[in-house]
């Protein structure tokens, strides 16, 4: 019944996002304030019917109705209730129903928190929202419904996937989706402002937040991803250039793009046509994304159960909704008007530059992750693109866009002094050198690349620091103006110093994974291994019983100069329902460095196969990621978008907008 | 499907990845040549993996053939050579510099280029016309925003 | 001029949504053998019944179905009943090869579920596999009277394969 109740209120939500895609429209084209109007209870009300469409799922897993065939299929009596639940979108329907979910929330919350954007934009944006609801309402109703019944019912499901009973994986979609779908949003801004024919600082004002919480959301999400990878797959791989992880990117990549990007055309009026354009390429990269992972056209790990006609129903959605939008900014876009003029070397300048190098980035991970799919359409011959690619071509698009960050975001608007900004860097440059300096001697000449890597990271971590220390004039007394300085700042700023900050602990973590080392033994119980100078001694192994697997633990004992500083119990489970066996690794950590052990398979004389890996740096690929998210939330919480906000007075078309009423 | 099945389960099987200390080479140059080859060549059964990394029992059984071809005295290109003479230029992680493959390898310079030249042109169709002079209303207007924000 | 500049995005997507389409068409994501029009890799496998080795010299001068099977490949199952309407109604001399599996197991298997082979070698190491590029089981080959591999199939065998690509290739490979 309730099952009954989810399926009826997403038809429900249907037809409230047809009426939500039509009505607003044509009222803010014929100035219709009730029409206008209907945009917001209109998003409000599908999200409520969307969210008992899920919340009704989520009961079908919780309580393991087995009538419900996605429940059959996705999920076991004996699995533990959390991951019940986190698997309503582990599969292709149920994470479908969460994708309109995000749709639907981030629609209502622009309806809510929109009271100072003009009527008729806030009823272009939701409309846009509700088209892209109408296509993916379709989408689950025609093709991929949840909700459908098996008769007769099974008595228990087909379980899960062990290897998906995990807590960050679990999770990670949901942060993962809020990324992806949040950026519909600044998708919609650009629809809806294309549609009006003007951009203006008053419309960056308002996409950018909207931006950034997508922007911070995808961030955590890839970061949970490629942590829950290291932790799992048992030598520590944490990014594989693997298509679908190729898809979450992407649009990382080209929001970063467009958050900078809003930024000049709200602080100078100016790149208001290339602004537009990154926020339309931004979602039309998410469901690309959705694309590819859905129809079957590339294989993956990742992907789910592929389905051509679903691929084709997608594509059709993909044709519309990006071709649409690309249409309409060939059309309008020529008319949005220049701007501010500046000089190259400026902070403008170095904000072009900045998009140049990420859209560039981007280009290239799409031509390298959909290029076998190209060549073989062709008939050309079957060939993969791997790792080796990426290394060779992405990074060096990304050195000079690193070595600029710091320089770039110290430049003046308009015309900036690039020499006299790089004097002022001698501390940040001092700093790289000696770190480069000592890389090489802790790692007695290691590989050039990864030391360099580190000194960029320093040079990075450096600039933003120097730039942090000059706007609280940190170096002048009395200490008491700092500090008020410090308090006064605009939380934007330190959110940039933050995420600048956290970029360069990331570049550090991941440059310093060449340094890593490893040793594998066999090894009977009482007989130890080293690893980079620590001792690791098998005590033994015993056998236990889980909730629905056996596992062996293994005791180790991990000394260092001669001290026992650690007892380590990597696992190996055996599942004997999937007939499959997974290792849990044990890590220890001291966040400057891992320590990474895991167990292979006893062989028959009683030993077991012991992996040890030291990985100096790793845990700041995800602490600089985290930090970047939380300088994006920092941004988030600046006043400017609470108080004061910009009102745009009604004007006749023919004359200039007025620009933001300062506050 | 029935193969995207065979090919989860043949990745998880076992994850704790890569070699066994029993197919190290006593020689350590060797060994150390083995893995680098190791480390090009993908898993065709988990297919974003090398067959240095992969648990996957094929992957064991290449490391191992890659191991006899070395010890047998063939050179690094030779020994990948075997694997691909079985397998097909899929099984290469870094694609090869063919006719076929030139626009892959040649699209990052082909984009920053493109890219950079519009930039250039964008920047250098400057200047453009200065706004024009405010009219009459406009500076009433003016005057009377001025105003309120003094009160 | 600038103004097409504005239809690039559109242009560029209009190419992809093409190839997107095209590659949706497809259907199979199988790797495509290495071989094809190539010898055979030259094998000599034990039997598994007594007698003759299995070799790739003693199928010279016939059209054959080399099919890699395993007791312990689900898939395989699959296309078992395949196997046996081919050898039996058909009159399709398949050889089989055990990839990776026991004797006894592979003895087994045709046991309970039929022996649909001609003749069935044992390559317990996996090295023929390797050879022949087999990435999976259950994988079919067809050779030529030459002895060249004229193509491969991957997975189960399908009704549609068989009555489409397998059956008409063997009648024209079969053609003095």
């Amino acid at each position: 019944m309730i099952v009954e109740c989810g399926h009826f209120a997403l038809i429900l939500a249907l037809f409230v996002a047809l009426a939500q895609s039509t009505v607003p429209l044509a009222g803010a084209a014929r100035g219709n304030a009730g029409w206008m109007e209907l945009a917001r209870s209109s998003a409000l009300l599908q999200f409520l019917l969307i969210a008992l469409a899920f919340g009704a799922l989520m009961e079908a897993y919780a309580v393991s109705d087995f009538s419900v065939i996605n429940v059959v299929e996705n999920s076991h009596s004996d699995k533990p209730l959390l991951y019940k639940v986190t698997g309503v979108w582990s599969n292709h329907e149920g994470s479908m129903l969460l994708w309109v979910f995000m749709l639907s929330l981030c629609g209502a919350a622009v309806g809510a928190f929109s009271n100072h954007l003009p009527p008729a934009l806030r009823a272009r944006v939701l409309a846009v929202q509700g088209m892209i609801g109408v296509g993916f309402l379709l989408f689950i109703l025609l093709t991929s419904n949840p909700f459908l019944r098996a008769s007769p019912a099974p008595s228990d499901g087909q379980g899960m996937n062990p290897v998906l009973q995990d807590p960050g994986l679990a999770f990670h979609p949901p942060f993962l989706y809020l990324g992806y779908v949040g950026f519909s949003v600044a998708f919609s801004f650009a629809v809806a402002a294309l549609i009006e024919g003007r951009v203006d600082p008053a419309w960056a004002r308002w996409v950018r937040p909207w931006s950034l919480a997508s922007w911070c959301a995808l961030t955590i999400g890839i970061a949970m991803g490629s942590w829950w990878s290291y932790y799992t797959l048992g030598w520590g791989g944490w990014w594989f250039w693997d298509p679908v992880e190729n898809a979450s990117l992407m649009p990382w990549i080209v929001g970063t793009a467009l958050i900078h990007s809003s930024i000049v055309v709200e602080k100078r009026d100016t790149l208001k046509s290339w602004t537009v354009l990154l926020a339309i390429v931004t979602f039309s990269l998410s469901l690309v994304g959705t694309f590819l992972v859905r129809s079957g056209v590339l294989t993956s790990v990742h992907a789910f159960a592929t389905d051509p006609a679903r691929g084709a129903f997608i594509l059709l959605l993909l044709v519309v909704a990006i071709g649409g939008s690309l249409t309409l900014y060939a059309m309008r876009a020529p008319a949005l008007g220049g701007g501010g003029l500046f000089a190259p070397l400026s902070r403008e300048g170095a904000l072009v530059l900045n998009n140049l190098l990420l859209a560039c980035g981007a280009a290239t991970v799409f031509v390298g992750t959909l290029y076998p799919l190209f060549l073989d359409a062709v008939g050309g011959p079957k060939i993969s693109v791997g790792f080796p690619f990426f290394d060779q071509t992405f990074v060096p698009l990304m050195v000079p866009l690193l070595l600029a960050v710091g320089p770039g975001s110290m430049l003046a608007w308009k015309r900036g002094d690039l020499l006299g900004v790089l004097q002022r860097l001698w501390a940040a440059f001092g700093f790289a050198i000696a770190v480069v300096l000592g890389a090489f001697y802790v790692t007695h000449g290691g590989p050039v690349l990864a030391v360099l890597g580190l000194g960029l990271a320093a040079w990075i971590f450096g600039a933003a620091a120097t730039e942090l220390a000059e706007r609280l004039r940190l170096f002048r007394p009395p200490l008491a103006g700092v500090l008020r300085r410090a308090a006064n700042l605009p939380r934007a700023s330190w959110g940039m110093t933050f995420a600048h900050m956290g970029l360069a602990i990331t570049v550090a973590g991941v440059s310093a994974s060449a340094f890593e080392s490893e040793t594998i033994n066999v090894l009977q119980p009482g007989e130890s291994l080293t690893v980079a100078g620590y001792t690791l001694r098998l005590q033994g192994v015993e056998r236990h019983r889980g909730p629905n697997y056996l596992y062996d633990e293994a005791t180790i004992a991990v000394d260092r100069d001669g001290r026992q500083v650690a007892l380590m119990h990597p696992e190996r489970r055996t599942f004997p329902l999937q007939r499959q066996s997974t290792t849990e690794v044990a890590i220890r950590t001291n966040l400057l460095a891992d320590l990474y052990v895991a167990t292979g398979d006893p062989d028959a004389g009683g030993g077991w196969t012991i992996r040890a890996y030291y990985k100096p740096l790793v845990p700041w690929i995800w602490i600089g990621a985290v930090i970047m998210a939380l300088g994006g939330i920092t941004s988030l919480s600046d006043r400017r978008w609470r108080v004061g906000l910009p009102s745009r007075k009604a004007k006749s078309r023919a004359a200039a907008p007025v620009g933001p009423v300062a506050g | 499907m029935i193969r995207v099945l065979a090919l989860l389960f043949a990745m998880l099987a076992g994850l704790a990845g890569a070699v066994e200390p029993g197919e190290r080479l006593a020689d350590p140059a060797l060994e150390a040549r083995a893995r680098a080859i190791s480390r090009t060549l993908r898993c065709l059964v988990c297919q974003n993996e090398s067959i240095d990394e992969s648990n996957a029992p094929l992957a064991h059984d290449i490391r191992v053939l890659l191991r006899q071809r070395l010890v047998a005295g063939d050179a690094d290109a030779a020994a990948r050579q075997f694997i691909v003479a079985r397998y097909g230029d899929f099984v290469l992680l870094k694609p090869p510099l063919e006719p076929a493959t030139l626009l892959l390898w040649f699209a990052p310079v082909l984009l920053l280029a493109a890219g950079g030249a519009s930039v250039a042109l964008h920047l250098r169709r400057r200047p453009a016309a200065p706004p024009p002079p405010l009219s009459e209303e406009e500076r009433r207007r003016i005057a009377e925003i001025l105003k309120e924000t003094e009160a | 001029m600038r103004r097409l500049l504005y239809l690039l995005p559109l242009v560029l997507f209009v190419v992809l949504a093409g190839y997107f389409s095209l590659s949706l068409g497809e259907g199979s994501r199988e790797l495509p053998s290495a071989l094809i029009d190539k010898p055979a890799p030259d094998f000599v496998l034990p039997p598994l019944r007594t007698g003759d080795a299995v070799s790739l010299a003693g199928l010279r001068g016939q059209v054959t179905v080399v099919n890699f099977f395993a007791s312990w490949c689900v898939p395989c199952r699959l296309e078992h009943p395949m196997l046996m309407r081919l050898a039996n109604q058909d009159r399709i001399s398949i050889v089989g090869i055990a990839y990776k599996d026991r004797p006894q197991d592979a003895q087994k298997l045709l046991d309970d579920a039929g022996d649909p082979y001609s003749r069935v070698g044992l390559d317990e190491s996996g090295r023929t596999g390797i050879d022949f590029g087999v990435y999976g089981v259950p994988e079919t080959y067809v050779i030529d009277k030459e002895g060249r591999i004229r193509r491969r199939f991957v997975g189960p065998l399908t009704p549609d394969a068989v009555a489409k690509e397998l059956l008409p290739l063997l009648r024209r490979l079969r053609q003095p």
